[in-house]
């Protein structure tokens, strides 16, 4: 390799890195650094322009190391490679240093020692990069099939879609019954459409389809492996089983915050959202299973306490506070989904719906709230500071825009609580080493770039494990993630890094300890003409580098994690 | 040192790519402050750190070293974070020989989803090494001693012995030793000791005398020793072949390394 003509790339991030560091001097510095050649900053060298740039950089500036610091090479590693690779450069000739996930978003209050800890990061990152060598992926056959945890209307759509594309799919639920949270729905919004005969077509479908096996009563116990090869060990009931799979879909879902202590919360008379639902979608079967087939003969509120009922719904209880500071999202359209299906069974039903913000995004959902207000439903705005408050038979609110407390008579409470992740949530993310944020909801890769991935390759995300989700969007999701995995899948090979071992032959003196330590079996003992020396099966090495590590001679070198390339970084960290 | 003359420690962070890294990464999702103290080598495994890199990082002045990896069970290749507790153990014990306090050293464990886990880590780990000021200097060390004793401290990490032991040290406790028959921790850590304590010293009086010869009493005086303790390890590395005695000075043998 020639001398190291290092480009650096010193990223904005639009204000998540420039408003807290001081790009300039970063700049400034970078220029002085060893091997630096070209020093540039952009807003977002994630974007096409910035990309532009690097490609302008090895084409125009002879470039041959390229370092880009910005956000985190978890999500953007495999692009800034792809931008080496297509001006020519070998990617594993990119170096990342990360100065937001890991500086700037951590150290928003001390732009001075935050700037002084990047520019250390920086003189790593290219100490390091200087040393870098090129490398060719290596590539390893994909099992084509998919495990799917979890069959509410995520899971069963992913797992549909994947079934249908010819891969097989081993859907795993921990019920005993599939459907999850839309078996107690009562009918969807905007369409109308009765949920549970919606979700038993589809639960239907996957019960036919020959590329499905369904495991219900089943829970997910252990997950090794890595993209495109991942063992899975599954429980139901006494017995354990196992399967290999190319990928895994999340979609393990929500579910309803119970306000327990708030708004005289009792299940009866104070009722949440999805406890209507429940009310409104047990009814309304009852009636379709003697004999009503058509939903529009349903009168739902048939099962409310007395005729022609006066409702108040509270809306954003439990979310938007300081225990829960996220937008609970598809509570403001349940609440107008169900109040328009009071008044339409009920004309002389009152409703009303204490609002802090209505949150009905798009043309139809607007168009719904619309028609609430035209049936007759009351809105009315109160804010956080002075909530409603429920004694028993009215609700006491200050109406913000009329500037006065009213008293509303109630005959049924109805409390629009916010999903909640799963409480178990954080032991499957451990599992699979996948992120999930302190309400229990799992973390994408990247909101934009990646929406449907994890950063941990091979396993996907759709529904409202995601964040809450009302239908549509879980099934877009899962239609995504399953089109996510499917590029993997259909492929059959997939390239894993080129992090592997090399055994230096001379140095080797046949000890065994790197055998006795793979968890791969992937560095084997052969004999040679120069005695038995240890050989790494470069297929079957993940790369983790505890034979390196640990080998008595140092005849173990790591591809890509030198010790030299460590050790520079190590010296790089004081600056002399 | 900062503007205003407090102590600002420079921390070394060895983070494993699945667990500990995607945690810190979560940590700045999560906007979860802690203190601008930590420079992060990114590895694949905690697995990975060699003994070589902790020590090389204190030579080089770093005031304090985090090793994070995945949680027992969840190493994302299945073992290597044990690795790197054996590691650590004995990392510690070279430390704590050399005269450097061991605390400067932390292994601990974060998963991909524990951002505040992490960040209490580093906010923790920073007021540990502020308390225990900078390195060297709170060890009473000077930079030229300290430098002496952490070599030799590397070069028992660079030598196969103790690197064996470490290396079998999961197997021999688990599964058996050569004959099959599993040794318990404590008896593992009793052999371990005296090997630790043996090849420290040893490395010392090999540097020691690299340049120059010396008698008995002067490598016991450098290294605050009798010499009556010293003697053994001499006689040692003599029978080994890695010194020898190159002349006498009065009453006294000199003995000098020999280097290859």
């Amino acid at each position: 390799m020639d001398e190291a003509r290092v480009g650096v790339f010193i990223c904005h991030c639009g204000s998540n890195i420039a408003g807290f560091l001081d790009i300039a001097e970063l700049v400034e510095y970078a220029q002085t650094l060893p091997h630096v050649v070209f020093v540039q900053d952009n807003v977002y060298t994630c974007a096409d322009a910035g990309r532009a740039q690097i490609v302008k950089g090895i084409t125009e500036e002879g470039l041959n190391r390229v370092v880009v610091a910005s956000c985190t090479p978890r999500t953007h590693e495999p692009l800034f490679r792809t931008t080496c690779q297509q001006a020519g450069l070998n990617p594993y000739l990119f170096e990342f240093v990360n100065i937001r996930d890991q500086c700037s978003w951590v150290h928003m209050q001390e732009r001075e020692r935050a700037t002084d800890k990047a520019k250390d990061l920086l003189r790593m990152g290219v100490a390091r990069a200087a040393l870098l060598e090129p490398k060719e992926a290596i590539e390893v056959e994909v099992i084509p099939a998919a495990l799917v945890i979890g069959a509410g209307v995520a899971g069963l759509s992913a797992a549909l879609s994947l079934a249908n594309q010819g891969f097989e799919v081993k859907l795993v639920e921990r019920e005993a019954e599939m459907g999850g949270l839309l078996r107690d729905v009562h009918r969807l919004y905007p369409t109308g459409d009765d949920a549970r005969t919606f979700i038993d077509a589809k639960v239907e479908a996957v019960k036919r389809h020959p590329n499905i096996e369904v495991f219900t009563g089943t829970e997910v116990r252990d997950v090794r492996g890595f993209v495109g090869n991942y063992e899975v060990v599954v429980e139901q009931g006494e017995k354990e089983l196992a399967f290999s799979v190319g990928a895994i879909i999340v979609a393990t879902g929500a579910k309803e915050f119970k306000p327990v202590g708030m708004y005289g919360y009792d299940g009866e008379k104070v009722i949440t959202q999805g406890e209507l639902e429940k009310l409104l979608a047990l009814r309304g079967h009852e009636l379709r299973v003697t004999g009503h087939e058509e939903t529009s003969t349903v009168r739902p509120v048939a099962s409310l306490p007395v005729a022609h009922p006066s409702v108040v719904m509270i809306q954003c209880v439990g979310s938007r506070s300081d225990e829960r500071s996220y937008c609970g999202r598809i509570c403001c359209m349940m609440a107008v989904k169900n109040a328009l299906l009071i008044k339409e069974a009920d004309p002389r039903a009152q409703v009303y719906v204490l609002y802090r913000d209505m949150l009905t995004l798009g043309v139809e959902y607007e168009g719904l709230y619309r028609e609430a207000r035209g049936q007759g439903v009351t809105f009315i705005q109160y804010s956080p500071q002075s909530p409603p408050t429920v004694n028993d038979g009215q609700v006491v609110v200050y109406d913000e825009l009329l500037g006065q407390a009213l008293t509303i008579p109630s005959d049924l409470v109805v409390l629009s609580t916010p999903l909640v992740g799963q409480a178990d949530a954080p032991n499957l993310a451990q599992m699979l080493k996948v992120p999930v944020d302190e309400y229990g909801f799992f973390l994408e890769a990247h909101v934009k770039l990646r929406p449907l991935d994890f950063a941990t390759d091979g396993i996907f995300l759709c529904g409202s494990a995601h964040w809450p989700s009302d239908v549509g969007e879980s099934v877009s999701q899962a239609y995504g993630a399953a089109a996510r995995a499917s590029i993997l899948l259909g492929g059959g090979k997939v390239g894993v890094e080129p992090i592997i071992s090399v055994v230096d032959e001379e140095k080797c003196i046949g000890c065994g300890l790197c055998e006795t330590v793979c968890p791969y079996k992937a560095i084997v003992l052969r004999d040679t003409e120069a005695g038995r020396k240890a050989q790494t099966i470069a297929a079957s090495c993940k790369g983790c580098g505890v034979c390196g590590a640990g080998c008595p001679e140092r005849a173990i070198s790591m591809q890509h994690y030198t010790d030299q390339q460590l050790f520079a970084q190590i010296d790089a960290l004081v600056e002399v | 040192m900062t503007a205003t003359g407090g102590f600002e420690p420079k921390i070394l962070g060895f983070l494993c790519n699945w667990c500990s890294y995607a945690g810190a990464d979560l940590a700045g999702v999560s906007r979860f402050q802690y203190p601008p103290t930590l420079r992060v080598i990114r590895v694949m495994c905690s697995g990975r750190v060699d003994p070589v890199f902790v020590l090389r990082a204190f030579s080089r002045g770093v005031d304090g070293v985090m090793v994070l990896g995945c949680h027992p069970g969840d190493c994302h290749y299945a073992t290597g974070n044990y690795y790197a507790r054996n590691r650590a153990k004995v990392l510690k014990r070279l430390l704590e020989l050399a005269g450097v306090n061991p605390d400067r050293l932390v292994l601990d464990w974060v998963s991909a989803g524990e951002g505040e886990h992490f960040a209490t880590l580093v906010r923790d780990f920073t007021e540990r090494i502020k308390a225990l000021g900078p390195l060297g200097r709170s060890e009473g060390l000077s930079w030229d001693e300290l430098q002496k004793r952490l070599a030799a401290a590397r070069r028992v990490m660079e030598g196969e012995q103790i690197r064996w032991l470490v290396g079998r040290e999961r197997e021999m406790v688990d599964k058996g030793d050569v004959y099959g028959q599993p040794i318990s921790q404590e008896v593992f850590d009793a052999l371990l000791e005296p090997s630790v304590v043996a090849e420290y010293l040893r490395s010392r009086l090999l540097l020691l005398t690299a340049d120059r010869p010396l008698s008995v009493k002067a490598m016991a005086g450098e290294m605050g020793m009798a010499p009556r303790l010293v003697l053994p390890h001499i006689v040692a590395l003599e029978q080994a072949g890695l010194m020898a005695m190159v002349g006498i000075e009065g009453n006294s043998p000199r003995y000098q390394s020999i280097s290859g």
